[in-house]
């Protein structure tokens, strides 16, 4: 048995961080973020880790994978305005192959928009908020329980993959509190980055030849390379204009794209028999499995399905759920985004309505309910 | 014995980046030879730098090196001393790098005084874009994006990070190399965060746009130009116009670091927990 504990969820990710194992957190003060680095500036000292506030967020996501690059598994939490300034820096982390995991607790926006308030709308962001193709994997706890045991995953999935991970999830599940347990040291898997074997002088940084997840060297340990933003080859220096580029972005997104079956993870709520399914995440998702049991009450048939990854998005069990439902809600805290990955994937063959909502409120499960009826 | 320089560059990655009359590969050698001269381990030692001219450096050297995004070379860099705060971190950058875009890292590391060398390449222009105006280009010199000659104002880099908190400020040329060595070996055996503002020449975008006819030229006049601190400091206002001090500008032993701050509370920390134990 575990610790029971009372927390918030920005707390729970702070904790679930401990127990993956990080030792680094470089942030910058943004609501309704803060309390994950304000958690952490307590405990990482107490435990010889490193706190750092930063200048701002473009130097938090940086210090953070300085951090990584020197052995450390390094967390950075942030909101809206502070997600957008750490693009440049996570796409660096991305061709870098340096893992670390960001927190997006979501608020409304653009802009400073509703610090205070959920939102969802930046779900496309942390697909795309970086230039350039990029590999990303996102993570979408609805639960305070589950913002623990999804940032031990976040950990786990960066290391493995060495690659950042986002965590994404909502002003409402960041400052919501709830009972929670904290499973003791060994119960859940901590998956430690895979170093190099070989003697320093035969090591190639990013050596695909033996997979697509090169074994990391940290720096001070001997093995002395060179790490850069630019594209570049298997020692790690620059190349230009070279069929290496396009082979080795193609693998990047490769490491993720071929591991879909084990970085894909989802809640199906009486989806057995469903003849209207709601696909929702976050705060939503919560709300929506209220809705589903309020249907199911009144003899609809409805059920949810519920991504805990994002991204890469759920594309083949959205697709089988298509092909045998009659319609899907989806609900989110923006004006339309998720949906169109809902609509891509579910090609026209069942019917599809969403429920829109920027108004710093989470939609109701009454609002879900009668669109399931509508839907019907 | 002619200086080996050979045994911290990496093999193979030779030519480098810098048109013929830069005087990028004059600073290069000498941080080679600090570093020799300091005895210091190659895997102990971080170099990393940002985005330009003077921030492809470290790829030519056999050091743990990170090229970074522009401008951020030091919070990357401060991230990595924390980490490991008995190793050694280099930063090298230029005046766009440290002064423009990344401006608000390079106070606030002065300000925290951590225990990271920036080596400040100034150049004043951004050379690897082809010559747009810097915050260190003179007032009146032509560039591409002040094609009428700059209305701006330039940054005084040393007086900037001493006023930001920085313990070792320091301004040297590539004129004056050996006195260079001196100085780069000042600051990497000071404690806290040290920087040394390099002056170096771009020939090829700034210096011929600006009556500079050859790189002979523009060393010259950087020889003209900066007059050790402790005669220039001596001379009547009258003779300094136009002239700047270099040499070691401002040293404060003794000021707290950043990092034995932080480990100095983790210790602090640990002790309390042990007395309740």
């Amino acid at each position: 048995m575990g610790k029971i504990k009372l927390l918030q969820g920005n707390e729970a990710c702070a904790e679930g961080a401990l127990y993956a194992g990080c030792t680094f957190f470089g942030g910058y003060p943004i609501t309704p973020s803060t309390e994950v680095a304000e958690y952490l500036a307590r405990r990482l000292p107490q435990i010889g880790g490193v706190f750092l506030q930063m200048e701002d967020e473009i130097a938090a996501m940086a210090a953070v994978i300085g951090g990584s690059l020197a052995g450390c598994k390094a967390l950075t939490a942030t909101s809206g305005p502070g997600f957008s300034l750490k693009q440049e820096n996570m796409g660096f982390a991305m061709l870098t192959e340096i893992p670390c995991v960001i927190v997006n607790v979501m608020r409304g926006g653009p802009s400073t928009g509703v610090p205070t308030g959920p939102g969802q709308s930046d779900i496309m962001q942390c697909k795309w908020g970086t230039h350039g193709d990029h590999p990303v994997i996102c993570l979408t706890p609805a639960y305070v329980q589950e913002i623990f045991s999804e940032t031990v995953r976040a950990f786990n999935l960066s290391e493995k993959y060495r690659t950042p991970v986002i965590i994404a999830f909502d002003e409402i599940v960041g400052h919501m509190r709830e009972r929670i347990e904290i499973p003791d040291a060994g119960v859940l898997e901590i998956v430690n980055r895979v170093k190099p074997t070989c003697p320093p002088s035969e090591y190639l940084p990013y050596d695909d030849s033996k997979g697509d997840v090169p074994p990391m060297a940290n720096f001070f340990e001997g093995y002395r390379y060179h790490v850069t933003g630019l594209n570049h080859g298997t020692d790690g220096f620059p190349v230009n204009a070279s069929p290496r580029i396009h082979t080795d972005e193609l693998r990047l997104l490769r490491k993720v794209e071929a591991n879909r079956a084990e970085i894909i993870k989802f809640e199906e709520y009486m989806l057995d028999d469903a003849e209207v399914a709601i696909f929702a995440y976050g705060v939503s998702g919560r709300s929506a499995k209220t809705a589903v049991e309020m249907a199911r009450a009144e003899g609809i048939k409805a059920g949810l399905f519920r991504p805990l990854t994002i991204w890469p998005f759920p594309d083949e069990q959205v697709a089988e759920l298509a092909g045998r439902v009659k319609g899907i809600v989806v609900p989110e805290l923006s004006l339309g985004q998720i949906i169109f990955e809902v609509e891509r994937c579910a090609k026209g063959r069942c019917k599809l309505e969403g429920i829109y909502r920027v108004d710093g409120d989470p939609i109701n499960p009454a609002q879900i309910l009668a669109k399931v009826k509508e839907v019907k | 014995m002619a200086f080996d320089y050979d045994q911290y560059i990496r093999a193979g990655k030779l030519p480098h980046i810098w048109c013929p009359g830069c005087t990028y590969g004059i600073v290069f050698k000498s941080i080679l030879r600090v570093v020799d001269t300091l005895k210091l381990n190659r895997d102990d030692i971080a170099m990393v730098s940002g985005i330009g001219c003077a921030s492809r450096l470290p790829g030519y050297v056999d050091f743990n090196t990170l090229h970074t995004a522009h401008g951020r070379a030091l919070p990357f860099a401060t991230g990595l001393k924390m980490a490991k705060p008995d190793k050694h971190v280099l930063v090298v950058s230029g005046d766009g790098d440290a002064t423009a875009i990344g401006g608000n890292h390079f106070i606030h590391a002065c300000r925290r005084n951590i225990d990271i060398t920036v080596l400040v390449f100034n150049n004043f222009i951004y050379g690897m874009t082809g010559g747009q105006y810097s915050p260190t280009t003179p007032s009146g010199h032509l560039a591409t994006t002040m094609p009428y000659g700059n209305i701006d104002t330039s940054f005084n880099i040393p007086e900037l990070a001493k006023g930001a908190g920085a313990s070792f400020v320091a301004r040297g040329t590539a004129y004056h190399a050996a006195g260079l060595d001196k100085l780069i070996i000042e600051a990497m055996q000071h404690k806290g965060l040290s920087v040394v503002e390099i002056i170096n020449a771009c020939p090829t975008t700034h210096g011929r746009r600006n009556k500079f006819k050859s790189p002979t030229d523009m060393l010259l006049w950087m020889k003209d130009t900066y007059i050790p601190a402790v005669a220039f400091d001596k001379l009547p206002p009258e003779k300094t116009a136009g002239k700047f001090p270099m040499g070691v500008l401002f040293k404060k032993e003794g000021l707290p670091e950043y990092c034995e701050n932080y480990y100095g509370l983790v210790e602090r920390l640990k002790k309390q927990r042990e007395g309740r134990a």
